[in-house]
């Protein structure tokens, strides 16, 4: 099929940046969005135009290195789908894309369409964690954990940290990416002992770098794991105990 | 060279607790005194990096990722063997280490997988400690299904993301040790030399992949944990990042490189539908628990798969390996998939692939069970080729996944170059010719969490005292200048062919010749053929751009240069290998009936190759493997 690409070029962070608009022509309907893009940059470099730079590693949805702003969307079009995941069967010939970075302030662009998404690490550093030194475990079947609260800890766990639910709101909020972390381990009996003061610091990282939540709900909705809002509303309700419980304790 | 595998005298099972104890120790207080590298920080690296930060070492990671989380272990799907024997199934340590060793076609050591499988256990504790939201069972215990090559339910799973949530907890251990403070982590930082002092590993140049700074690192010892190298056939299960580089430049300064040939080609995958394709789409194995593979029994069947009536389809793999069914191990499953297609059997459009049908299963247990195992599995199927796998079955075929090949290592995980190691499936150690499914996380986390913590103390120990080199040495001025000079040459060839399209043709030479099945003239072909490529590639490949901005291509161009030395180096290894044995299958060495034929009594060995110069013949040295606990056998899962 052919396609129209715009792109938004930027050669660094402090370079000025525009859209560039490129034809993919004759890309075959199965071809994957990234796919369509290393096509073009092979192209591109034949016609002596430096390639688009952008992120991708696994191809398959689950490494969360790949993100970009797809017509206004994070990941593009489909529901739950990472934008390696997006194929062009979905498109119509002669469709333009867009595609632009992600655009918070919480992640400041780098080239083309990479962004530094780093805050997200410090977020995790700060407690995203259980404290358990490697051979200090106890037998694992010795705490049963009933299958409704792992399953639902699973699907918190299941973040990639690619950080559509940043792009996606308004706000530039991370709670969504922060509170899935954080209700995975609050929910499970080895999340216990720092419940707390775990909750207190991701969270006080978490608007070190990002903006507040108003319950858009945009996050879910562009995550291609389609994590729950509801975890932000466990987040809160820890937040909100951690300020007396804390306190308690010192 | 001379190869030491150094394996601990002692019965099998006592191995390593005696080992464990000669080792010399280093005492807390001086592990402070003491630094260690880690490259790579996917399982092995980041549980590696993890546990030494704990243990009071000064630790240095190193990703060329934006961040440890994305490494590819997270793409592993299907779970992780341990020998918990939950099940009550018959289920031990011997047993596993005896799977293990049977399914790897007797091509590995005894002592390092009986010492992989003693560990496994250990591995889920940490894992469940850390918050690893394991699938379990109403009574709220840990849950376990089947894997290929073994008739015991002993793989623990997180739906089909088991290698994420795995990733994630060793991620989150390492995030714990940078917060102490005893992890300093570097992303986007590739390296590209191991530094050696008097002989040993005494730090590594990386660059930054942001600003194409080159800098260098120095340490009492180095960790490699890059991973394994099936991207040179470049169509394959791995990320678009994963290379060889760190290894190979490891192997061209004197680590010997094992077994290269051994890659694993597994049997589900989606069939590739086009020219334009960057990468396979692995479907887990753990599919193969409820699924059933068939193929019309007449090649000419143009019918849809449902009206096909039982009859006139073949469960080939029910029917060749009644005992293991479709849960046969994975080399044995790819060629029957291969021999299939190849008689005319393919389905699907271009007749490149075998059916996995869930129908059996969903009217056995329902759709909203098998939605329960293997629901995201199923979306991404339909994803990508527009297909309800509820509706009509997958279509699947063999593809390149992983490298049981990789540095040659001794039972300390030290390879031949003194101080450095290499963990995971960067080294060669305890898969053979062939891995069993839910074993490479296994080994990542063993290497990482329970070995090398302890192996790499017995070799710091008699350095208390010593500082490492200061990093403007002139070890380091000179690995700095080799990869400034790497970088400019690729950037000044200016010719007029992407590096993609130099790899894709590599890839293919790779996998026409040295893929599911090889023989002698295909391989000498394909050795001339990669030489010839290689040539061209350094004459032809055009990188755009500049060395101090983030330059993909350029990054890429480093890697596909190392892809082809190491492509050349898989048909020697090939060649030099005159039998069939796990994923190694040499058309001329079958039995009667089709299976790969060993020969014991020649080739009962590790190959482990040295560097003699690019496009030289490598020198080769035997590491001959005695079995003293498993009797040789054919191989049969009949």
């Amino acid at each position: 099929m052919d396609l129209t690409l715009r792109v938004w070029r930027q050669p660094s962070p402090d370079a000025p940046g525009s859209f560039e608009t490129y034809p993919a022509e004759d890309i075959d309907e199965h071809a994957s969005l990234l796919e369509m893009l290393d096509i073009v940059n092979d192209r591109l470099t034949e016609q002596g135009v430096e390639p688009i730079a952008f992120d991708s590693d696994c191809r398959e949805g689950i490494c969360g290195t790949c993100g970009v702003m797809v017509d206004g969307k994070a990941h593009g079009p489909m529901e739950n789908t990472a934008a390696c995941q997006v194929h062009l069967f979905n498109y119509r010939d002669g469709d333009t894309i867009t595609l632009e970075p992600w655009r918070a302030r919480g992640f400041p662009l780098r080239k083309d369409l990479i962004v530094d998404r780093s805050a997200f690490d410090e977020i995790i550093s700060a407690g995203g964690y259980v404290s358990v030194n490697t051979g200090s475990a106890p037998e694992a079947n010795l705490t049963p954990v009933d299958k409704g609260t792992a399953d639902l800890a699973f699907d918190a766990a299941a973040c990639i940290g690619c950080g559509a639910c940043v792009a996606a709101c308004p706000n530039g909020a991370a709670h969504l990416f922060t509170s899935a972390k954080l209700s995975q381990l609050n929910m499970l009996p080895q999340g216990q002992p720092e419940r707390y003061a775990r909750t207190q610091r991701m969270v006080t990282i978490m608007e070190e770098y990002f903006g507040s939540c108003t319950n858009y709900g945009e996050c879910q909705a562009a995550c291609p794991q389609d994590i729950s809002i509801d975890f932000i509303a466990m987040m809160n309700k820890d937040y909100r105990k951690s300020k007396f419980r804390n306190r308690r304790a010192s | 060279m001379q190869l030491d595998a150094k394996i601990p005298d002692g019965p099998l099972e006592e191995k390593w607790d005696n080992h464990r104890f000669s080792m010399r120790l280093v005492n807390p207080n001086n592990k402070r005194k003491f630094s260690v590298i880690v490259v790579g920080t996917g399982l092995a690296g980041a549980s590696a990096a993890a546990t030494l930060g704990e243990l009071g070492y000064n630790v240095k990671a190193f990703t060329y990722h934006d961040s440890p989380r994305r490494a590819h272990s997270i793409a592993a799907q299907g779970g992780i063997n341990a020998a918990k024997n939950y099940q009550g199934d018959g289920d031990s340590v011997f047993r596993l280490f005896h799977d293990t060793i049977k399914g790897g076609d007797y091509r590995s050591r005894e002592a390092n997988v009986y010492r992989l499988a003693q560990v496994s256990v250990d591995i889920i504790d940490q894992c469940v400690a850390q918050g690893v939201p394991f699938a379990r069972d109403y009574g709220g215990l840990l849950d376990n299904r089947s894997f290929g090559g073994a008739q015991v339910s002993r793989t623990f799973y997180a739906k089909g993301q088991t290698g994420q949530q795995l990733l994630l907890g060793a991620y989150q251990a390492l995030m714990r040790q940078v917060d102490a403070g005893s992890v300093e982590l570097h992303t986007k930082s590739e390296m590209l030399e191991v530094v050696k002092v008097d002989g040993e590993a005494r730090g590594i140049v990386v660059r930054n992949l942001e600003t194409g700074e080159v800098t260098s690192h120095a340490a009492h010892a180095v960790v490699l944990a890059t991973g394994g190298y099936a991207s040179a056939y470049f169509l394959s299960t791995m990320a678009k990042n994963s290379n060889v580089t760190a290894a190979w430049r490891a192997h061209r300064k004197g680590a010997a490189f094992a077994n290269p040939s051994f890659t694993q080609i597994h049997p589900t995958c989606i069939p590739q539908s086009g020219d334009y394709q960057s990468k396979l789409t692995l479907m887990s194995e753990s599919l193969r628990n409820d699924g059933r593979i068939w193929v019309p029994a007449d090649p000419d069947d143009e019918r849809a798969p449902a009206d096909i009536p039982e009859a006139e389809r073949d469960y080939y793999l029910e029917r060749i390996y009644p005992s293991f069914g479709n849960l046969a191990p994975r080399d044995v499953s790819s060629r029957a998939a291969k021999r299939m297609v190849d008689a005319g059997h393919g389905v699907g459009p271009r007749k490149n692939g075998v059916y996995l049908d869930f129908s059996d299963a969903v009217g056995r247990l329902g759709q909203d069970k098998i939605a329960e195992r293997y629901g995201n599995l199923f979306e991404m199927y339909q994803k990508i080729t527009n297909e309800n796998p509820y509706d009509v079955p997958m279509r699947i075929y063999p593809a390149p996944h992983y490298a049981m090949g990789g540095l040659w290592v001794d039972y300390n995980l030290m390879t031949t170059i003194p101080g450095l190691f290499s963990i995971g499936e960067s080294n060669f150690s305890d898969h053979g010719a062939n891995r069993l499914g839910a074993s490479a996380l296994m080994q990542g986390l063993a290497d990482g969490y329970f070995v090398l913590p302890y192996t790499i103390g017995d070799y710091l120990a008699p350095h208390l005292g010593e500082s490492p080199p200061p990093t403007d040495h002139p070890a380091f001025a000179e690995a700095e200048a080799e990869v400034r000079d790497k970088v400019n040459g690729l950037l000044s060839v200016n010719g007029t062919r992407s590096v993609d399209s130099f790899h894709r043709d590599l890839g293919k030479i790779v996998w026409d010749y040295c893929g599911m099945a090889r023989t002698e003239q295909g391989l000498e072909k394909a050795r001339s053929e990669i030489q010839a490529l290689r040539d061209e590639y350094h004459k032809d490949v055009r990188v755009l751009g500049e060395n101090e901005t983030i330059n993909q291509s350029l990054e890429k161009a480093g890697r596909v240069a190392d892809f082809f030395e190491l492509a050349e180096l898989m048909t020697i290894d090939a060649l030099d290998r005159n039998e069939s044995c796990g994923g190694h299958f040499r058309e001329e060495y079958q039995t009667d009936e089709g299976e790969a034929l060993r020969d014991d009594e020649h080739y009962a060995y590790v190959a482990a190759w040295g560097f003699e110069g690019t496009g030289e013949d490598p020198s080769l040295t035997k590491e001959h493997l005695a079995f003293e606990n498993v009797k040789l056998a054919t191989r049969s899962y009949k």
